[in-house]
């Protein structure tokens, strides 16, 4: 491998959210490193959703610690993890059916949008220049992506496999420096869910976006990842290679359920 | 511009790198190439082409391409995959394009058989194919690809990036401004223009070497023919490895100086095909077909007031379209005027979401094509016509002439081509659009050209009275019955199926008192009518064995007889016995090729008591056949099938 795996650009400490009487999380601590594939893994109700919001603001931890770019704070919250590069793709689709392709990946370039609406009313001047680099920037991700056939297509009549491939687009024409996929794979079948790696992969590779994954198939993680950290019921129960975690006991006991 | 010196001391236009550069001389400005890129369409003119191209053909001296050498080409239709032709061309080379979705094994052999130590290729996935072969070809030094995408990290030596290799070329070219142009000068017209592998449908595949000279005389006779000019411009979406494409986007274009435009990718031929709107199109039936249905469905959900005009107004299309087309006499005032108004409300549209409003001449080629399908696209006002050929022959032996249209002929030989039938029905060609011979296989030429000249192109046709060629069916398939009378298996397989209710078709007669037919319907179709019909079922081997289902399948088969017995050599092949078959044929069970083709010879031996059947007069036949499923495990189905009779029509004779 020569990749370039950097520096850790984000590291929790002792994470614990509870919700009421709930502990979605307890005690997690773990850190990302720059241009890696870190994937968080567990089974069903383990945390990793709660674990990603947390990374990107939506909820806010009750107690631990967590270093963003050499930053510590108690909480991250959603813009300021937007305009810090942090993108993510949602586990249920979350994209306007109604609106083209293009213009659903148009959105992702929301925050990057500089000019008044005025100007933009009239498509004018500085405007106009913006909208057309913008667009550039969108084509080149519906490129990437290969789904120049469905640019203009309205996202509702799509099927599953593409509109999450859609959703991938809209975060990419964000461009992140952090990408967080929640669940990217669920419900492909095998094609797609092979495409959808070598998407991963290649941004990763190509544009060297840091790529914080939760993914159910277990295959596909140990294929892809570079790190893994698994959850069991809110508490972090390994971390490592995907060698390594695949050979720990209490991963294959959480996975497998163990005789008592 | 050193381009234009070497021209005007060697005005001799009979090699494509030659024509290249007269293009850029005489019409520098005018597009050559367009690609669509970041949702954009790029376009290259006639001069700047001329540059990419020498750009590209002195990189590849530099690396030491030389005079002979193969060059192989694989991936979708890219510009710079046409220059690299046209590089190789200019270096006295030979461009070799291979199918970009064979699978590696399937492009060792070729890169083995015609020695190719240079590859320029598309992609990582043409990228990834070629160093997995690599073992197997040791020759191959070179592998060139256009895009970079994900192949940064790739360390081969052997791999680099088609922009490296065009900015050695440009330095070189400054270096050595008359290299290129003594390389061009000296190619000559008998030179191997390019190589073109045979599909390899019966054995292995060929090397079919055609000349500068072989393909410029084709494709001046077919722009000829058709008043093809520099305004012309053609979507470029099938394969670089087929003659086909060879011809209308490579030599065509090269000679007539028209556009081709690449689309962005594969998935989206139907939308650039409606922006670009090109006057000369080519494509193969299905796609003509899967237009269609796109259409059909549409309009089914359509508002009854449209739906309405259009049935009404493509009633009056199918009454006089095709006629007026043509600009046959004999239409009435009204019918025209009718015309008219469909060619505003309906029509015109209709064309335009096509993508085919500036058309102004279409081919259709590569198999049999359905006449409902054929007049459809006639009847709005496209002109489509057949054509046919070969890898052998540049693909250029026969076509339609305007005016002369018939849905069941391929037309009059080329301007320049000799066409005669061989005493077994085999069609023979002659002309300068015939092959130098296959690569390395002396034997295989000798056999396919004759003494005098013919090439043997392995197809059974006949001249109509209107001097047309009608192509039938391969030579080696073609049989008589025990009567005499020809017998042609795929014409009539092919009648058949044009019929939307009848899937496949195995016609059997070889040898025998009559013709008789198994036959597969169509699920989808005949399942649609027998629902309309209230008539229930509960699987394909239950619908197939309904008495309404053998009746309307006899209605088919009986108006395809009709048909037949209007040809006058074709009159004896009438299907006399028919029996619609318990399961669908299927390439699990061997009885069709993976292209969907019948095994005539297995069906035959496998149903040899449902044959015996058909010829013992019997109503009835109890089978039982063991099925493959898709899963692996196999199981029996069993029926008693009928066997039905058909009206023969007696043969009429024409008055010629």
């Amino acid at each position: 491998m020569d990749k370039r795996i950097g520096e850790v650009i984000l590291s929790f400490q002792n994470i614990s959210l509870s919700f009421g009487g709930v502990k979605a999380l307890t005690s997690i601590g773990f850190d990302v490193r720059e241009h890696e594939i870190r994937a968080i893994i567990g089974p069903n109700g383990a945390g990793k959703s709660s674990m990603l919001n947390v990374i990107n603001g939506v909820y806010h931890p009750q107690e631990g610690e967590i270093v963003f770019r050499g930053k510590t704070r108690r909480n991250m919250n959603t813009y300021e993890s937007a305009k810090s590069g942090i993108a993510r793709t949602f586990q249920n689709i979350a994209l306007f059916k109604g609106m083209s392709v293009l213009d659903n990946i148009m959105t992702g370039r929301n925050l990057k949008m500089r000019s008044n609406f005025l100007l933009d009313a009239i498509y004018w001047g500085p405007a106009q220049r913006e909208e057309i680099a913008h667009r550039k920037k969108v084509e080149e991700v519906i490129d990437f992506l290969e789904i120049q056939h469905i640019r203009k297509t309205p996202v509702g009549r799509l099927p599953y496999g593409l509109q999450k491939r859609v959703e991938l687009g809209r975060a990419l024409a964000a461009e992140p420096s952090i990408l967080l996929l929640d669940e990217p794979m669920a419900g492909m079948n095998v094609e797609e869910k092979q495409d959808m790696c070598r998407f991963i992969l290649d941004v990763n590779d190509q544009l060297g976006t840091t790529i914080v994954l939760i993914e159910h198939d277990m295959g596909v993680v140990m294929d892809i990842s570079d790190r893994v950290v698994v959850l069991d019921y809110g508490k972090k129960i390994a971390d490592g290679t995907p060698d390594e975690v695949r050979a720990n006991q209490d991963v294959i006991d959480a996975y497998l359920g163990v005789a008592h | 511009m050193s381009v234009a010196n070497a021209l005007l001391e060697e005005p001799r236009l009979d090699t494509f790198p030659r024509l290249l550069l007269h293009h850029a001389r005489v019409r520098g400005e005018r597009p050559a190439t367009r690609e669509k890129d970041l949702g954009i369409w790029q376009t290259w003119t006639w001069s700047q082409q001329a540059e990419e191209v020498r750009a590209l053909a002195c990189g590849l001296a530099e690396l030491g391409f030389k005079r002979g050498d193969h060059l192989a080409i694989i991936g979708d239709n890219r510009p710079r995959l046409y220059w690299a032709m046209a590089a190789a061309q200019a270096l006295g080379g030979v461009p070799v394009p291979l199918y970009q979705d064979a699978v590696a094994a399937e492009m060792a052999f070729v890169l083995q058989d015609a020695e190719i130590r240079f590859a320029i290729v598309e992609d990582q996935e043409q990228v990834d194919k070629m160093l997995e072969v690599m073992g197997q070809c040791p020759a191959l030094s070179h592998i060139l690809y256009d895009d970079t995408r994900g192949l940064r990290h790739y360390i081969q030596t052997e791999l680099q990036s088609l922009d490296e290799v065009m900015e050695m070329g440009r330095i070189h070219d400054r270096e050595r401004p008359e290299f290129l142009d003594g390389e061009i000068a000296r190619g000559e017209p008998g030179d191997i223009s390019v190589m073109l592998y045979t599909s390899g449908t019966t054995g292995r595949p060929k090397g079919v070497c055609q000349t500068h000279f072989s393909f410029i005389t084709a494709a001046k006779s077919g722009c000829e023919f058709d008043h093809l000019g520099p305004q012309d411009s053609i979507l470029s979406y099938l394969p670089m490895a087929w003659v086909g494409d060879h011809l209308f986007s490579y030599a065509q274009a090269t000679v007539a100086g028209f556009t081709i435009n690449c689309p962005e990718s594969g998935d989206t031929v139907i939308t650039d095909l409606r922006e670009i709107g090109p006057t000369y199109y080519f494509a193969p039936p299905r796609v003509f077909e899967n237009l269609l249905t796109t259409v059909m469905i549409r309009m089914e959900d359509a508002s009854a007031v449209k739906r309405g005009m259009f049935e009404y107004f493509m009633a009056v299309a199918r009454r006089c379209g095709a006629e007026i087309l043509d600009g046959k006499p004999g239409v009435s005032a009204i019918d025209r005027l009718l015309y008219g108004l469909g060619n505003i409300l309906i029509y015109g549209p209709l064309r335009n979401v096509l993508g085919m409003s500036r058309i102004r001449v279409a081919y259709t080629a590569g198999a049999a094509i359905g006449p409902d399908l054929f007049r459809f696209y006639r009847s709005i006002g496209i002109n489509l016509k057949q054509l046919y050929g070969s890898t052998e022959t540049c693909a250029a032996v026969c076509l339609q002439p305007d005016g002369e249209i018939k849905f069941d002929s391929v037309g009059k030989p080329a301007p320049g081509v000799e066409v005669k039938i061989a005493g077994n029905g085999e069609v023979l060609v002659r002309g300068q659009m015939l092959l130098r011979e296959y690569y390395k296989l002396p034997a295989d030429t000798a056999e396919a050209i004759d003494s005098e000249g013919y090439f043997h192109t392995g197809d059974a046709g006949f001249f109509d009275e209107d001097g047309h060629l009608k192509i039938i069916d391969r030579a080696k398939d073609v049989g008589k019955t025990e009567s005499g009378a020809l017998f042609a298996p795929n014409y009539i397989e092919n009648k058949l199926k044009f019929f939307s209710f009848i899937k496949e078709a195995v016609a059997f007669g070889q040898g025998r008192p009559m013709v008789c037919a198994f036959i597969n319907i169509d699920m989808g179709a005949v399942g649609n009518w027998a629902e309309r019909r209230n008539i229930s079922y509960s699987g394909y081997t239950d619908l197939a064995q309904k008495p309404e289902v053998y009746e309307l399948i006899r209605g088919c088969i009986e108006k395809a007889n009709a048909e037949l017995a209007e040809d006058p050599v074709l009159s004896g092949s009438q299907v006399h016995r028919f029996l619609i078959l318990h399961k669908e044929l299927d390439p699990d069970d061997d009885e069709l090729t993976r292209t969907r083709k019948v095994r005539r010879g297995f069906v035959a031996e496998k149903y040899a008591v449902l044959i015996a059947a058909l010829y013992s007069g019997k109503a009835s036949q109890f089978i039982e056949t063991q099925v493959k499923f898709e899963d692996g495990r196999s199981g029996m189905v069993s029926a008693e099938l009928l066997i039905m009779d058909a009206r023969i029509f007696p043969a009429q004779k024409k008055a010629a």
